[in-house]
């Protein structure tokens, strides 16, 4: 009987040091993450010779495309391009683990808000775009510029907006005011949808909280941002207020997922839905236009610009092929529509975007998406989501009392910032 | 023990002391053949990971490989390790899985790895230098190949005027009269050989490391390419001083001297934004326990840890034990359809139960809600004590079949004699159970309940798919929940969820402080069970 307890005591220790181990997230990653990143350098080398290998990662939407735009460079140069399919949620974290061991791909598609962390980590290298940089569109060059530099190929603007369901309202709303009224006025179960969910979506909500005049950060004149809250304060706390009014009349409703919400607008439950190109999939069988966001506060709604790209790792063996592969073949137009088809966002290249652009719906997010702010990249930035979601559901079913809930939602986030900094 | 026949005993002796060279591994028989097969694929595959590992630099993995290959060649060759034999395998793994992973774990606890600190200084230095390598504004771009001459490169631009002029890292671009231009761009210069494209890709790190000064002048800036396409003019603004350990601010003359934390400070307290990793000690320790903003939390998630892993605990075996006794008796029909069917949530991968249970049990449009409960709307997972409930009740779900499974074994290998000299002996149902069944049942299972409160005490899955932590503990000032264990705790203070700035060195120590407490709790445990065994 002892032996028994003494196994199970080893079995029950292991489990326990399992479990700890799985805490230390780095460690997880660099011991499964290896062995994979081992064989696509193996496959790297024994195809060089001719014109090297490129490796790139990219996520399920953009291997095709990728591949795609690829198979001109291939035929051209003779390089190889082998595209390694990762989660995109991964991508990231995996990025800034394995660059600094060597391992990692020549390139990864990214997005452009990853850019202080990746600069701060120092694992990804300046593009230079040369005279490309002037056809691309202007916010899609600034969102993956940091002090004067370019880190990234942009290829897609994305930003949200309001689709409308035309059969039940006909009118684009000019107002919030407008939007509900319409929305009452079509009859649906919701006047308006807006996905927000427990946590809150505070990226959704954005474009209402600019309307108060309450952007998340300071911004310079050149466009960045600078690590100066400014959610704060009177036009802070009038969106709290209003949230809550919104909230307590059942405008806003934090039962409402993602999911839900669209399935609901799918349904013709609602004229209206706050939300992206990713959307509009999902939308077949309905007439469908894409307006500005209607303004809450009185101020013009700007909701954020996400812009798509490419990285180039910064410790990458073949710093060439990686520059001369974005620079010269993923910034064509045939590239950069062949991406735009795979994801639907508008493309960042501007010729491309015209072309894009014959497509009402992309045109649509395209108009709105030029008074679109783009989402601060600073690392600052990553400090912020976790209070300021949670806030907004809070105050939105009830729980919070709205002034007091986002005074206190701006200081613990200044204690992040100061506890990081 | 029965007495041995007298006709086995000559066999018999010579079974128990069999003279070593009879060995099926040590004969030239199939035994050996079989194993030196065996030994050969092992040598092979360690000589090719020795290699890897050379090819690639990494020292201490080709050390351990080396140390483990020699031992098991020593091991499986030699004739007097008999109890290696069995045990290297397992040290091996116990090596590579456990040893590793937690000393792993113990380094980067006493550093500061994450954002801003991710590699060496080295590599600190080379970011810092590439990003602040600036090119020159309102500069052209020039058409430019790369040159060769024996060992060193040169880059051939096309200025604005039409003139090719060429220039390598120690002499400045200086015009060349009778070079060959298609096309805008140098094809030929006299001297110099055209460099391949396969020649290129063959040396891209020395032609993107190089750079052309484009006159004597430094403030010139100077020539250097990413595609060898094309070249542009670059001026630094910082340069590193090898020697000091330093940089420079080229514009301003600020110098940046390294510091303990791993970062390039100024004089008046600026820092440059690329940091290294560097061993702080106890600075992550400290800052679990001393910063108020998670101490405070830290005392209501211990409580809440234990209390879930033990209730966990409780609630699923008391369960699992219960069904077990009732489809232990044989008057129940159908006991192995009931049985298969109570064993199906273990089968479901529990973070997919979880996730599942979330939408069951969303609020307005969960099926509890809206179906059982005919549309009301009760906050199971936004309610701060509904959400510990369903926590509880969606593991008790998750875990009881696990128990149930268990205490049938338990059950059945209970002698039916002990049962019956109780009765004989006097002792009523509930007096047989508990002093009886209850008893002998502990002994079996109660390591596996021990073990299984170390799983739950780190049951990240169900709490991190099921509420996220959530409802948001509102007087904390950093992202925790009421339902936040330790473990999901240090998953979004250290930002590994993505919220916060990433900082492993922080996560590692927390983690083995949650080591230490199971730890602690399991030995603890473990040395009460022993007093259950001399019942046996």
């Amino acid at each position: 009987m002892r032996r028994s307890i003494t196994l199970a005591a080893a079995v029950g220790m292991t489990m326990a040091l399992a479990a700890c181990g799985g805490g230390g997230d780095a460690t997880d990653d660099e011991t499964t993450a290896a062995p994979a990143a081992e064989e696509t350098t193996e496959a790297g080398t024994e195809a060089a010779g001719d014109g090297g290998t490129l490796t790139v990662w990219v996520d399920e939407t953009r291997q095709a495309a990728v591949e795609t735009a690829a198979a001109a460079f291939e035929e051209e140069t003779g390089t190889a391009v082998e595209t390694v399919l990762k989660n995109f949620e991964d991508i990231r974290a995996d990025f800034n683990a394995q660059v600094p061991t060597g391992e990692g791909p020549d390139i990864t598609v990214g997005a452009h808000d990853w850019l202080g962390e990746l600069t701060a980590n120092g694992v990804v290298a300046p593009i230079e775009l040369g005279d490309k940089a002037a056809e691309f569109e202007t916010v899609a060059v600034e969102a993956f510029t940091q002090d004067g530099q370019v880190y990234g190929l942009p290829y897609a603007v994305e930003n949200i907006g309001l689709i409308r369901n035309t059969a039940l309202a006909p009118e684009a709303p000019a107002t919030w005011d407008d939007a509900i009224a319409a929305g009452e006025a079509a009859g649906t179960e919701y006047p308006i949808l807006i996905q927000m969910g427990e946590e809150g979506d505070p990226y959704t909500m954005y474009p209402m909280q600019t309307s108060f005049g309450a952007p998340v950060f300071v911004q310079n004149e050149d466009g960045s941002y600078s690590p100066e809250l400014a959610l704060g304060g009177e036009a802070g706390n009038a969106f709290a207020t209003w949230l809550a009014e919104q909230g307590a009349a059942g405008n806003l409703d934090t039962a409402v997922t993602y999911d839900i919400a669209v399935e609901a607008f799918a349904n013709g439950q609602s004229p209206f839905i706050i939300g992206g190109p990713w959307m509009i999939a999902s939308f077949e069988g309905l007439d469908l236009a894409v307006d500005p966001i209607p303004s809450a506060g009185g101020e013009p709604a700007q909701p954020f610009a996400g812009v798509q790209g490419f990285y180039v790792n910064a410790q990458s063996e073949n710093a060439i092929l990686a520059n001369d592969f974005l620079v010269n073949y993923m910034a064509t137009e045939d590239a950069q529509l062949a991406l735009y088809e795979a994801g639907d966002r508008p493309p960042a290249l501007t010729a491309a975007a015209d072309t894009a652009a014959a497509d009402p719906v992309t045109d649509g997010f395209r108009t709105v998406g030029a008074d679109a702010v783009p989402m601060p990249s600073i690392p600052e930035m990553g400090s912020v989501w976790a209070f300021w979601g949670v806030t907004e559901a809070g105050i939105v079913n009830g729980s919070l009392e709205p002034v007091a809930a986002w005074e206190k939602m701006v200081s613990d986030i200044q204690g992040a910032l100061d506890a990081a900094a | 023990m029965s007495v041995q026949p007298a006709a086995g005993s000559t066999t018999r002796r010579r079974r128990v002391r069999p003279r070593p060279s009879e060995s099926h591994a040590n004969t030239f028989s199939g035994g050996f053949v079989a194993k030196l097969i065996v030994m050969a694929a092992v040598n092979a595959l360690g000589v090719y990971v020795i290699l890897a590992a050379w090819a690639e630099e990494s020292y201490g993995i080709l050390a351990v490989m080396v140390a483990l290959l020699v031992a098991a060649n020593v091991v499986y060759f030699s004739r007097r390790m008999l109890p290696m034999k069995y045990l290297l395998p397992g040290l091996a793994f116990l090596l590579v899985y456990q040893v590793f992973v937690i000393g792993y774990t113990g380094w980067v606890a006493f550093t500061n790895y994450g954002d801003g600190h991710n590699s060496t200084k080295a590599d600190a230095v080379e970011a810092l230098l590439v990003q602040n390598e600036r090119r020159v504004e309102g500069s052209a771009a020039y058409p430019l190949v790369v040159l060769g001459d024996g060992d060193e490169l040169a880059f051939g631009i096309v200025n604005a005027n039409g003139d090719v002029r060429v220039g390598r890292a120690e002499t400045p671009l200086e015009t060349v009269e009778d070079a060959t231009v298609a096309d805008g761009a140098v094809t030929e210069v006299p001297g110099y050989d055209t460099l391949s494209r396969q020649d290129i890709l063959a040396r891209q790190a020395e032609i993107t490391a190089l750079r052309v000064p484009v006159s004597d002048d430094p403030e010139d800036g100077s020539i250097r390419t990413t595609d060898a396409r094309n070249g542009y003019v670059y001026i630094s603004t910082l340069a590193y001083d090898e020697a000091a350990g330093t940089m420079t601010d080229t514009q301003t003359g600020t110098v940046y001297e390294p510091d303990d934390n791993g970062q390039f400070v100024s004089a008046d307290g600026q820092t440059l934004p690329v940091g290294w990793r560097v061993n702080v000690g106890f600075e992550n320790f400290a800052t679990a326990f001393g910063d108020a903003r998670y101490s405070t939390p830290f005392l209501k998630v211990l409580v809440w840890t234990i209390a879930f892993a033990f209730l966990s605990v409780a609630t699923t075996f008391f369960l699992g034990l219960f069904l077990a006794m009732v489809f232990n008796d044989e008057r129940v029909k159908g006991r192995k359809i009931y049985r298969t069917l109570l064993i199906l949530p273990y089968a479901f991968p529990g973070f997919l139960s979880a996730l599942l249970w979330s939408g069951l049990l969303n609020r307005r449009f969960g099926f509890v809600n809206q179906v059982l409960l005919g549309g009301a709307e009760i906050p199971w997972l936004t309610d701060e004590w509904l959400a510990k409930l369903s926590v509880l009740g969606v593991n008790l779900w998750l875990g009881f079949p696990y128990m149930f499974l268990i205490a049938t074994g338990a059950l059945q290998s209970i002698p039916k004699d002990v049962m019956e000299a109780a009765t004989i002996d006097g002792a009523g149902r509930v007096r047989t159970w508990w002093s009886v069944t209850m008893p002998l049942l502990m002994v079996s299972t109660a390591p596996l309940l021990i073990s299984s409160f170390a799983f739950n005490f780190n049951n990240f899955n169900l709490i991190y798919m099921l509420t996220g932590g959530g409802p948001r503990m509102e007087d904390a000032s950093v992202p925790i929940g009421h339902t936040d264990i330790l473990i999901s705790m240090v998953y979004s203070i250290s930002g590994l969820d993505g919220t916060a700035a990433k900082n492993y060195g922080l996560a590692s120590a927390l983690s083995i402080v949650i080591f230490i407490i199971v730890a602690t709790i399991s030995v603890i445990s473990f040395r009460k069970t022993r007093s259950l065994e001399e019942i046996n």
